[in-house]
């Protein structure tokens, strides 16, 4: 046994650790990027291996919750991938008018992003007030982010040119105030958004959903941990319900795919029937 | 002795060039998996497998999360987004930050490929306007792998190779017409086992 099977063991360990403290499980995830993160960090603090990183994490909340965070983090976007947007504007809305009610799960909603394009979408296809989007991410820190809605000035052009490419139907600084450095989006685009933590390997269901965005979400996990997610959004989702994930994920190893039509193969955006 | 069990290889600048002349020498029974990370714009459409597939004797394709990776194979990284190996020798994506202002990042493909492939791992720099890739380059020499960068000389970006060549010894500087050759022998010699 070498240097390299030992990390494996003190990651394995400090895995079990982490979930044993703190709750969360990352058992599940896909190793390499948990491994080059926890990695990483070790460098730069220079501890001499995991198992004295351990020690500080087992003891000091502060700099657990600081890697959390790194190993939380992911970049969001302001209507990423533009035609996603597109498409759920033309075909999806249309579906969505019919009920006068409508039930949005936002998982892993991070920093936000992604949750105020769709509050924007659905304001300017009207269909906002009688929405109630659950916006949840594991992490409080990101939550509390998300939920203030503040975003660094030097991202708007790229998100005004995103927004554009989505459809966008009015001139996107109407929906946020710029200070010096910062935007602060609307209150209103808030006002039915719900944002809660909830962790998909170890939470449960979330109720009689109308549509799923879980974008980017599953490339983190496990084939395991991908079908536990799969299996959730499904039991969470209303019948004829959608459920939208990012371009490069699929539902095909899950067991319930058998369970959803395939509508919008590119965007990958499936319904339960 | 190194029976090498998978070549990565990191490119920006000028890369798509460089690429096919590495690609082409190759016969359709090369043994190993060739895993490729090309800098790209992010908003570019994915052409590259198919540009590269009209060079190169070996399946060429975009890699896939969860895809187990094949001997014989050639796998680019899809652009905007980082690839990762696990140690079960399958293909993960990640929307991390971008490091070094790179995603997909050399790096971040290298490091995780030591991980996996420990000192069986073959490594090559090509040309780019960047120092990505040096990271990688220094954890695959701590470990036992092999270095190829294409000469700077011959490189239409000549930063990339240089910050490789500065980062670890590397085991060999070749102009951009013998890589791919080369290559090829490195690895048949290695699998008769006569590289020590």
């Amino acid at each position: 046994m070498d240097d390299l099977d030992t990390q494996n063991i003190e990651l394995q360990l400090l895995l079990q650790a982490i979930h044993l403290k703190y709750g969360y499980d990352f058992k599940n995830y896909a190793k390499a990027s948990i491994k080059r993160r926890i990695l990483q960090r070790l460098e730069r603090d220079n501890f001499k291996n995991i198992s004295e990183m351990q020690h500080k994490i087992l003891y000091d909340i502060d700099f657990f919750e600081n890697l959390l965070l790194e190993l939380s983090l992911n970049v969001a976007e302001m209507f990423r991938d533009p035609p996603i947007y597109l498409r759920l504007r033309h075909k999806i809305i249309p579906e969505l008018r019919k009920f006068a009610h409508l039930k949005i799960w936002h998982v892993g909603c991070s920093t936000g992003e992604e949750v105020y394009s769709m509050a924007i979408l659905l304001k300017e296809e009207g269909l906002y007030e009688r929405s109630q989007i659950y916006a949840t991410d594991m992490n409080k820190q990101l939550l509390k982010q998300a939920k203030d809605g503040i975003y660094d000035i030097k991202k708007l052009r790229q998100y005004t040119a995103n927004y554009q490419k989505a459809g966008g139907l009015e001139s996107f600084s109407d929906y946020y105030s710029a200070h010096y450095n910062h935007v602060v989006m609307n209150k209103s685009l808030k006002e039915h958004i719900l944002f809660s933590d909830h962790n998909l390997a170890t939470d449960g269901v979330f109720g009689e959903m109308n549509l799923i965005m879980a974008r980017n979400i599953l490339i983190y996990f496990n084939r395991e941990l991908q079908n536990r997610a799969l299996g959730l959004f499904f039991d969470s989702l209303s019948t004829g319900g959608f459920l939208c994930l990012g371009l490069k994920e699929s539902i095909r190893f899950a067991d319930c795919a058998k369970y959803f039509e395939e509508v919008h193969k590119d965007e990958k955006i499936y319904r339960k029937f | 002795m190194n029976v090498f069990e998978a070549v990565v290889v990191g490119s920006s600048a000028g890369g798509i060039r460089a690429l096919e002349n590495l690609l082409a020498p190759l016969p359709n029974d090369f043994p190993l998996p060739i895993i490729i990370v090309q800098h790209l714009h992010p908003e570019s459409e994915s052409y590259l497998p198919k540009i590269l597939a009209t060079h190169c004797a070996l399946p060429v394709k975009q890699a896939e999360e969860r895809e187990i990776i094949q001997a014989g194979r050639v796998y680019i990284a899809p652009p905007n987004y980082h690839l990762l190996i696990e140690e079960d020798y399958s293909f993960s994506l990640s929307l991390e930050p971008p490091v070094r202002y790179a995603r997909p990042s050399v790096d971040v493909m290298f490091e995780t490929a030591v991980y996996a492939y420990r000192d069986k791992l073959i490594g090559i720099i090509l040309t780019g306007a960047n120092d990505d890739g040096s990271y990688g380059v220094k954890k695959l020499k701590q470990m036992g792998g092999y270095v190829i960068v294409q000469d700077p000389k011959t490189a239409e970006a000549e930063a990339m190779p240089k910050s490789a060549i500065a980062a670890a010894q590397v085991d060999k500087i070749l102009p951009i017409e013998q890589v791919g050759v080369y290559l090829l022998q490195l690895v048949n010699r290695s699998l008769r086992g006569g590289i020590s």
